[in-house]
């Protein structure tokens, strides 16, 4: 299934280099004051920044569909977990729980 | 045949029909730890999550106390060591022992400076009386108290998450010994390619410890 993928230094270098910009972004967005949207935009980065260490440099692009099943398969069950309880906590007020 | 990895063979198990296979499986068994290690954080991020939605004002103003240039700079020091780990990755694809052990010794440092750098930062909270407990103090309407759960959240995460770092800095060490003795080429450097796992994965969790703890509330003060 996958044969050996040898990817250029050159890539790494731009992944490398998107990821410090990224950090610098969600560094100097964080002094202005956008309300609620301040933390979707430092999880929104964070998760741009996940994304590119996890294809490029974990080689999830190149791994078998096993592979990449359970990856997926790990981040549901942490969604279940996050999800699940913040529904709970953020909704016990509407009743007076 | 089972027998300890070598140059020139390179230590096909008997279970295996090929070293393609073998190392799918073992790239496979990492990913299932670390997704119980993303369970084991997604614990803490959860209770911090739940916390913080709980006491919006007190989280707040303990995130403020952080110093987040210096955050920021260890984040780019974390990012800088993947960097030099997946070309480490990349030197044992092509089987280059001399580059394997520069790009393992530069992660290694940079790891180390990742570490100093937060206990610099660890040590400035015992200086300022923000670690959790008797001597604790911090002036604000509830932060005397609920400040605490800020601070017992922000060192239990950075604590572990730095147990992993000083995990990965032993592991890198075990691989530039194994280098030394010339154990992996490039038909062999699934070592390599799992630690490399390993710290990318660490990396991550620092991806999002950052912005939670240190950014998400700067703007309020």
């Amino acid at each position: 299934m996958t044969t050996e993928h040898v990817d250029s230094v050159k890539t790494y270098a731009i992944v490398w280099i998107a990821l410090l910009i990224m950090t610098a972004l969600t560094t100097s967005v964080a002094y202005f004051d956008l309300g609620r949207f301040n933390v979707v935009v430092a999880l929104s980065i964070a998760v741009c920044k996940m994304l590119l260490v996890a294809l490029f440099f974990m080689h999830v692009r190149h791994s078998t569909k096993l592979t990449k099943l359970v990856v997926l398969g790990g981040l549901l069950w942490l969604a279940i977990l996050l999800v699940l309880t913040m529904a709970d906590f953020a909704t016990r007020s509407w009743i007076g729980v | 045949m089972i027998s300890e990895p070598h140059v020139e063979s390179p230590a096909l198990r008997e279970q295996f029909n090929s070293a393609e296979q073998q190392k799918d499986a073992s790239s496979l068994g990492m990913w299932v730890f670390l997704i119980t290690e993303v369970m084991f954080f997604g614990g803490m991020f959860l209770a911090y999550s739940v916390y913080r939605s709980t006491y919006p004002a007190v989280f707040g103003a303990a995130s403020r106390t952080l110093n987040t240039t210096i955050g920021a700079l260890n984040t780019a020091v974390l990012l800088c060591s993947s960097f030099t780990m997946v070309l480490a990755v990349r030197a044992g694809q092509l089987g280059r022992r001399k580059q394997i052990m520069v790009f393992l010794i530069l992660t290694l440092i940079l790891g180390m400076v990742f570490l100093g750098v937060k206990g610099y930062e660890w040590n400035e909270k015992f200086q300022e009386h923000h670690v959790p407990g008797p001597s604790f103090h911090m002036d604000g309407p509830g932060l005397q108290d609920h400040a605490q759960l800020f601070f017992s959240l922000y060192f239990a995460m950075t604590g572990l998450h730095a147990l992993h770092m000083v995990v990965g800095v032993g592991l890198l060490s075990f691989l530039l010994y194994q280098n030394q003795r010339g154990k992996f080429s490039a038909a062999y450097y699934t070592p390599i390619d799992m630690v490399g796992l390993y710290w990318h994965f660490v990396d991550i969790i620092w991806i999002y410890l950052f912005p939670l703890l240190y950014l998400i509330d700067r703007h309020g003060g």
